[in-house]
């Protein structure tokens, strides 16, 4: 646009703007869900300094602003990937053969606690755990259990686990081999964010330097063997969920993912051999526009960054390609149907945004785990936006909108701001020992939080139109005896697996574990004579000890 | 003499690390004026329990989002009374079904429970009043 | 009361909590509880831990109650974390790197808050360390605010005192100058896997070495409080300077300081009370007040007015307060 347009609208804007001062506005302050004050009008004077080719670019070229795809959605709609698992191997895969059914197409597993920990179904520290929040896993012969009839080679699998990824990812691998699919055909993503952990959603178990290093090993492991993995989803979802705002789950986000990139060059890997293998995981808050710009601006910061600081050459490294889930932490328990429209809404923003795939909460998800209708309506929404909607019809087509494109610079530009600050500290490990994340979340949380009571930002059926009606909807009960059950199980493969070929695997394991090798291969050794996930992990931290957390408010 | 202080007790039993709320809850109590010993996540019963008997705390607020509620309020609770603390005011938050909450709370295993939504200055209000009224009786 | 007492000499652990409390909140009882305790006390040493918030100091006592645990002593911890000065609450955290000892009962940890109390102690901590003393504990952890610059009640209080200081903090020998240098027995330099850490360490040994008067030099023990290194070293220095407190009198000599001041507390205390109370006996105050609010009169010879219109002795009465 030219000096003299810019200069007229800006006149004109002025005028309008005085005209404006005297109108009366609503009481409330017009904020995002972030708390970040949103202009009554944008204009041409707020995206004067974007250069199209520069800035925007073409879809499935650089800087990938308007999405990684050439033809996005017209090519193929994102994959419906519900996040699911609860109770014992056979409950699950119930339940992943009637979402496959549905038409969903692909799998995400949700594990149980004591799983995410590393512990076993019979641990005391499981006590009343089991099965209860995804499906509990204790060894290879409950990954049979859990895949019996869906065949590895046609459906990917999303695993939500972290500090004992490499053991679950293990444990899946040796499955494939059993059912006669090659490693080569298998695909799927382990979510292995440990860093994220640290900040924000605190299942962790080994220190940084230890998980690290289990991450590099899996990175190099599958850039052998398993070359479909994505070996890694760096993941903001949590960051968000723990209360952060938009701006801090973007910056923290690609912060973690610049710490990985290091780490795996720092491992003597070649960026390019693993970073096209690495993806991320990203909230759809209820904030809408603020979300679209949030997924916009992250990847133009990745292949920037990419490209200029890290030296990617492969076009694959540029692109991030991410998964949504609509965010949890915006359902109530107050009128659960409202989530309906809720999660509508973040599903819609995702989409827009440019996601590869993306999972729509249920709204019972507040109150338990999610019944088979609530989770039937979920995935309608999502092919309700992809078929009905019109949303899929043509590529970013929010682009060029003054709001949108400038809260995408303004996020860009916080993003890069935080780190600065990073940098400041040494970087995301040493960022963490200081407690650095942690505070900023805590701070934004409560902030939030405040804002809420204090009726600054609307929660309909909570702090505004709250008929205190209770919810009344079916709920799913883990029944006590899941846990019983699996327990039982557990004793008895105990019973009848070799035990010497288990006591020996686990010795190599720590004799590796002490050195520098790799440690996938050792771990397939184990998972492959049935050592449990609560034996592995307890053989690897007698070696690299326990993590535990800083305490901040 | 100044007025009895009174402490919370802002523990994570079991092994979800869902301390959003748990957090956001002790910063309010502290904003409040109470003083707030808060455990870490990951605690066992019997530590929550020791802590809450160390501490010597009047309050004790449990934060479960892994959905082992069932299990894990009776069995502290049991274990306080067995300590001699049946008077700790014991109140539960996170992902708690409706009937779930009136099983605790009809049990004794709980004096009441806060789900997600529930603004902070219910919960502080709701610890004053009943703290005063318990030391006046 | 007497019952709380025996309990708590029994070794029972919700007496010594809720004896804690009692002295904490200013019980009318707990002068009467003090004083049955004192008989019992003396036997335990005390240990304080002081250093910049973000030093690291208890996941350093974690460390060191693994250590001590192996020879068999049983120990207190009163961890004092800041009262909010605008609200008086207060979030006491410093447990969470201790939870791994809370199901040993050899172990008793404690949390405090400042309550208005600016020296780096809470009001209360000297009174807690006679509960835990009575109570049979052989060492006692304090483990202080840490703002720095008012960390002066540590050294009244414990017989052994560590500073902790970090290489990270670039402005940590400032602090020694600013007055953490008189106070340290031990200097421990912490997070010593972090740069700079030599360089700090060098720094603390030149300026130690400086002062050539002293019958005890501290040294300087480098420590990295997420593993245990240093540790095994650390609690050697602790036991080494506790012999040269005992061995040398010093040890009772600040014991002896330590009464002479308590005693002298007291005193005050108790006159102070009496004194006030015959004030309000004798005086409405509350129109002495108004009358100086409106500058009929002045507080300076008012002070002196009430204090002729009262006696100041009187055998009469034991116990004024």
């Amino acid at each position: 646009m030219d000096k003299e347009n810019i200069k007229r609208i800006g006149q004109k804007k002025e005028i309008w703007q005085e005209q404006a001062d005297q109108t009366s506005e609503r009481g409330e302050p017009f904020i995002t869900v972030s708390g970040r004050p949103v202009g009554a009008l944008y204009t041409p004077l707020d995206i004067d300094n974007l250069d199209y080719e520069n800035d925007l670019g073409f879809p499935g070229r650089y800087p990938y602003t308007r999405g990684v795809q050439t033809n996005m959605y017209r090519g193929r709609i994102w994959t419906m990937r519900q996040f699911s698992g609860f109770g014992d191997a056979f409950d699950s895969n119930r339940r992943y053969r009637y979402l496959l059914e549905q038409g969903q197409t692909g799998l995400s597993v949700a594990f149980d606690m004591p799983t995410i920990m590393g512990y076993d179904s019979d641990s005391e520290r499981s006590l009343g755990e089991v099965g209860r929040c995804g499906v509990a896993i204790d060894s290879l012969e409950d990954m049979e259990v859990l895949f019996d009839q869906i065949p590895l080679d046609q459906v990917t699998t999303s695993m939500t686990i972290n500090g004992p990824a490499a053991i679950l990812w293990c444990m899946y691998l040796a499955n494939a081999e059993n059912q006669g699919v090659s490693l080569a055909k298998v695909g799927g993503t382990i979510q292995n964010d440990i860093l994220k952990e640290y900040i924000a959603q605190k299942s962790w178990i080994f220190p940084p330097e230890p998980s690290m290093r289990l991450i590099t090993d899996i990175f190099s492991f599958s850039a052998d063997h398993v070359p479909r993995w994505n070996t890694i989803s760096i993941s903001g979802y949590h960051i968000r969920e723990a209360g952060s705002t938009a701006a801090q789950e973007l910056a923290f986000t690609l912060a973690d993912g610049f710490a990985y990139v290091e780490a795996g060059i720092k491992a003597g890997l070649d960026v390019d051999r693993f970073a096209p293998r690495l993806s991320f995981f990203f909230n759809a808050h209820i904030d809408f526009f603020e979300e679209i710009c949030k997924y916009r601006a992250a990847r133009r910061i990745w292949a920037r960054r990419m490209k200029e600081h890290y030296g990617a050459r492969d076009e694959r490294s540029l692109k991030m390609r991410f998964h949504t889930q609509t965010a949890g932490c915006s359902l109530t328990a107050q009128e659960p149907e409202n989530n309906i429209v809720r999660t509508a809404i973040e599903a819609l923003s995702a989409v827009l945004g440019g996601t590869q795939s993306l999972h729509t909460n249920s709204m019972d998800e507040v109150m338990a785990l999610p019944t088979e209708k609530a989770v039937k309506i979920a995935l309608r929404t999502q092919q309700i936006i992809a078929y009905e909607s019109g949303a899929a019809n043509t590529i970013d087509p929010l682009a060029g909108s003054y709001y949108v494109e400038a809260l995408t610079d303004q996020l860009e530009s916080e993003a890069e701001a935080y780190f600065q600050k990073i940098d400041d500290l040494g970087g995301v490990l040493p960022a963490i020992d200081q407690g650095f994340f942690q505070q900023e979340i805590a701070d934004a949380a409560y902030s939030y939080q405040r804002a809420v009571d204090q009726g600054d930002l609307s929660v309909i059926g909570v702090n505004r139109y709250n008929t205190g009606e209770q919810a009344e909807i079916d709920l799913l009960k883990i029944a006590p005896e899941v846990e019983e059950k699996q327990v039982k199980r557990l004793k008895r493969l105990k019973e009848k697996r070799d035990g010497d070929a288990v006591n020996r695997s686990l010795e190599n394991l720590k004799k590796s574990a002490s050195g520098s090798d790799n440690l996938i291969p050792k771990i397939l050794d184990s998972v492959k004579v049935y050592a449990t996930e609560g034996e592995i992990v307890a053989a690897l931290k007698e070696v690299f000890g326990e993590y535990r957390e800083k305490p901040l408010f | 003499m100044t007025e009895k202080m009174i402490r919370v007790l802002v523990a994570k039993p079991g092994l979800d690390g869902h301390d959003r709320g748990a957090k956001v809850v002790a910063r309010a109590l502290r904003d409040a004026g109470f003083e707030v010993i808060y455990t870490g996540l990951h605690q066992t019963p019997e530590q929550v329990v020791e802590t809450a008997l160390q501490e010597d705390v009047d309050v004790v607020g449990l934060s479960i989002l892994s959905g082992a509620h069932m299990t894990l309020v009776p069995r502290i609770k049991k274990m306080l009374a067995e300590n001699g603390m049946d008077e700790v005011l014991m109140i539960v938050g996170g992902i708690i079904p409706a009937d779930d909450a009136a099983e605790l709370i009809n049990s004794g295993s709980a004096e009441q429970v806060f789900t997600p939504g529930e603004p902070l200055d219910n919960i502080t209000e709701y610890i004053s009043s009943k703290c005063k009224s318990n030391m006046q009786s | 009361m007497q019952e709380l007492v025996a309990e708590l000499l029994k070794g029972n652990r919700r007496a010594a909590a809720r004896m804690i409390s009692l002295v904490e909140n200013d019980d009318p009882q707990k002068r009467e509880l003090l004083k049955d305790v004192y008989p019992h006390t003396g036997n335990a040493y005390v240990l304080g831990v002081t250093g910049a918030p973000g030093s690291g100091k208890s996941s350093l006592v974690d460390w060191l109650l693994k250590q001590i645990r192996k020879d068999d002593l049983t120990v207190g911890v009163i961890a004092v974390d800041p009262t909010s000065p605008f609200s008086g609450g207060a979030i006491l955290g410093d447990r969470i790197r201790m939870q791994d000892h809370a199901l040993d009962s050899n172990i008793f940890i404690r949390s405090m808050g400042t309550r208005g109390s600016l020296g780096g102690l809470s009001r209360a901590t000297r009174e807690a360390i006679q509960v835990l003393d009575a109570f049979g504990k052989d060492l006692i952890i304090i483990e202080t605010v840490g703002v720095g610059q008012s960390e002066v009640d540590i050294v009244k209080t414990a017989d052994s005192t560590l500073v902790v200081l970090t290489p990270a903090g670039g402005d940590s020998v400032q602090t020694i100058k600013a007055g953490i240098m008189e106070i340290a027995d031990i200097f421990v330099v912490n997070k010593s896997d972090l740069p700079g850490a030599d360089k700090t360490a060098t720094e603390i040994n030149t300026m130690l070495d400086m002062k050539n008067d002293q019958a005890w030099r501290p040294p300087v023990v480098p420590t990295v409080s997420v593993s245990n290194e240093g540790i095994y070293e650390l609690w050697s220095a602790v036991q080494e300077h506790r012999r040269h407190m005992e061995d040398s009198g010093r040890l009772l000599e600040i014991r002896r300081e330590r009464v002479r001041r308590e005693l002298t507390e007291q005193v005050e205390y108790l006159v102070k009370n009496r004194i006030w109370d015959r004030v309000k006996e004798k005086i409405e105050l509350e129109s002495l007040v108004e009358k100086i609010v409106k500058r009929q009169k002045d507080p300076y010879s008012s002070a002196g007015d009430l204090l002729s219109k009262i006696k100041f002795y009187d055998q009469d009465s034991e116990e004024g307060d």
